[in-house]
């Protein structure tokens, strides 16, 4: 089981009144609400969180990535990813991840990550995300190519750790006459790549046709279930069994020594007006040719108006009772994830333990109790569980290096 | 209209189907006049193609990737667009036609107009695209409701709601979103103007009518002042009480312009 910490590095003191009076608290509610000065508190508060959560144990550190939005201040992960490989020394860097298709130029991505691979001595962990409808818009990145830039940008990298140089990639969104970049990562054939997300079905089956572990964000017990109902089914079609070592789990978990009091924190949770990320515009999240077709029809009527939000709209209570938050003691909470793990089976588990306004204090006091009472008792439950991470299971980096491989025989249609 | 009878067909042009409307007036041979759609695609009736078919042979094909046309996948600006419909106007045998192009196909039109200088009767742009306004921008759709972009191109609500209805429904809505994937794959950036068309313009010898609604809140007014300018021979007529979308908010007036303009026939 690997185990780790992440934050979305809140920018907590953002006036949340400005963003209700704007009806929008991303992409358009101005840059003029952020206080710089408080920027630099911040910042390095979360550095203190992320040096704490290395003393007390967690296995990595967990980094992404938004763009004009308060819900997280990390406009370039790779930035933190790079402290973080020369301020720690023990914890694996994930990056879940680095946006692919806002690169314009992703021969400087392998690069950044090489070198921070090498930095970190072979800590990095490098995930990569599509990015949000609004991180398209906030970085001038045309919506409508993105699945193809991810998947042409995600071969350009790969290839440029890979494949000795100089050669020349010529392709339909990416056209490099030199690829011969002379920082390349420690770790072979290359750092893990890890795929973090929520609904598209196209990138689970993306993912399990790469061999490349998928992380569940915050989705229920059932939607999880159907995730790897899928993921295994591919991994199936291409010749692996689909395990442990292939799935991760990211779920929001406030841990306090006080049960009410951590209740009362993990509301935080719901900071961004009960969004994920910030009250928008249906069509910032989504703009046109972002979304998969088949969804078309569903999301116009949803963004005019006419139709609840297809990924549901639910309470702090019923979160919490469809476990999608866990608030409490380490002991409450050690039981709660216990159910998730003999349900959904994960070897990467990462805990989003603070948010919003929760107070250094008690931000800190979660990252000790989550280090030094829940992730211990946690490895004895994956013990039990059998539930491997990629590392102890030694899987392969991608399918290409897998040495196991029995493809399913096609359909008798031929 | 009466004496109007329009026909649908689906006809190829550079390899891509094509939805093409066509009509004319009954029994005589007029002038053939393209009528080029905005990127919010186009309805199949609207009162000013019809008052334009009662003197012209007028054509409305929908462009590749909206409305009722096939998507090519390949095609990266809007200058693709214009050779495919060369192609149309080619494949049809049809010379010396006039342009009208809305807004977006206004774009279109003054790209085709630049290919072959020679072989346009007449060019007319309404709120048309692709220059760079030089005071102002071009409203984003990436960032406006499919709604409230629409409505964006009425200067009075009711006209809007004449066209579409108050509540357009999920299929316009659905149609919206495709014609706005076609735009971002051929117009996202510069967003919905090129930078050398203004240079290009020159060459254009056909007459020109450059129509703005007085109200156009989606391609600033500065921009029609840059085309005729750009344009050898162009006219500048405001449209009173319009916005950007004149033909479907001011036809009758907008007709009569583009008669007057091309001739009765």
């Amino acid at each position: 089981m690997h185990l780790m910490y992440f934050t979305e590095q809140p920018m907590s003191a953002y006036p949340e009144q400005a963003g209700r009076d704007f009806g929008a608290t991303a992409l358009m509610l101005s840059n003029k609400h952020f206080d710089p000065v408080e920027g630099s508190r911040l910042y390095n508060n979360y550095i203190e969180q992320y040096m704490l959560a290395e003393e007390v144990g967690v296995d990595g550190i967990m980094l992404n990535e938004h763009h004009n939005a308060p819900f997280c201040m990390q406009a370039k992960a790779n930035i933190f990813a790079a402290l973080l490989a020369g301020m720690t020394k023990k914890v694996k860097i994930v990056m879940l991840g680095n946006p692919l298709p806002l690169a314009e130029n992703p021969i400087r991505l392998a690069e950044e990550l090489a070198m921070i691979d090498m930095i970190s001595k072979g800590r990095l962990v490098s995930g990569f995300v599509r990015g949000g409808g609004q991180e398209q818009l906030a970085t001038g990145v045309n919506p409508a190519f993105n699945r193809e830039r991810f998947e042409e940008a995600h071969d350009l990298v790969t290839r440029a750790w890979t494949q000795t140089g100089p050669f020349r990639f010529e392709g339909n969104h990416y056209q490099h006459r030199v690829v011969n970049p002379w920082a390349v990562p420690l770790q072979k054939p290359y750092p893990r790549v890890w795929i973090p997300g929520v609904i598209s079905k196209e990138t689970i089956v993306w993912a399990a046709q790469q061999r490349y572990p998928y992380i569940a964000l915050n989705t229920s017990i059932e939607q999880t279930k159907k995730i790897w109902e899928l993921y295994d089914s591919v991994a199936a079609d291409v010749g692996y069994v689909g395990g442990p070592e292939n799935r991760g789990y990211l779920i929001q978990v406030h841990v306090s020594d006080n049960e009410e009091k951590a209740i009362e924190n993990a509301r935080q949770f719901r900071w961004m007006q009960g969004e994920f990320t910030g009250l928008a515009h249906p069509v910032w999240s989504t703009p046109s040719g972002y979304g998969s077709p088949t969804a078309r029809r569903a999301f116009v009527e949803f963004a005019s108006g006419r139709a609840n939000n297809p990924r549901g709209e639910t309470s702090f209570e019923q979160q919490m009772a469809d476990l999608r938050i866990i608030a409490g003691t380490p002991k409450t909470v050690v039981a709660k994830l216990k159910r998730i793990l003999e349900e959904t089976r994960p070897g990467i588990l990462a805990l989003w333990g603070n948010d919003g306004r929760v107070s250094q204090a008690d931000s800190l006091t979660c990252i000790k109790l989550i280090g030094q009472e829940v992730f211990p008792a946690i490895r004895e439950i994956a013990k039990s569980l059998d539930l491997k991470s990629p590392f102890e299971a030694n899987a392969p980096v991608h399918l290409k290096y897998s040495t196991d491989l029995k493809p399913r025989k096609a359909a008798a249609a031929e | 209209m009466a004496g109007v009878d329009w026909t649908d067909s689906t006809v190829e042009a550079g390899g891509i189907k094509l939805h093409l409307r066509r009509a004319g007036p009954a029994g005589k041979k007029s002038r053939s006049v393209m009528v080029l759609h905005h990127e919010t695609g186009t309805l199949d009736q609207l009162p000013f193609y019809d008052a334009l078919a009662a003197h012209y042979d007028v054509l409305v094909p929908h462009h590749p990737g909206y409305s009722r046309s096939e998507r090519p996948a390949w095609m990266r600006g809007v200058r693709d667009i214009a050779v495919i419909h060369r192609g149309l106007l080619s494949d049809l045998k049809i010379k010396d036609a006039a342009l009208v192009g809305l807004g977006f196909g206004g774009w279109i039109a003054a790209e085709m107009a630049s290919m072959a200088p020679d072989d346009l009767s007449h060019l007319v742009l309404v709120g048309a695209m692709g220059i760079k306004p030089p005071q102002g921008d071009i409203l984003d759709l990436a960032i406006t409701g499919y709604i409230d972009y629409a409505r964006a191109g009425f200067h009075d609500q009711k006209a809007f709601d004449r066209v579409y209805g108050a509540e357009p429904s999920i299929d316009q809505l659905e149609m919206w979103d495709i014609c706005r994937e076609m735009s971002f794959r051929i117009a996202w950036k510069p967003y919905m103007y090129s930078q050398t068309l203004p240079h290009l313009l020159g060459a254009v010898r056909a007459p020109s009518l450059v129509v703005w609604g007085d109200d156009d809140r989606v391609v600033p007014q500065s921009a029609a002042a840059r085309y005729v300018e750009a344009l050898p021979n162009a006219k500048l007529e405001i449209v009173k009480a319009s916005g950007h979308c004149v033909d479907m908010e001011q036809p009758d007036a907008l007709a009569k312009l583009i008669v007057d303009f091309i001739g009765r026939e």
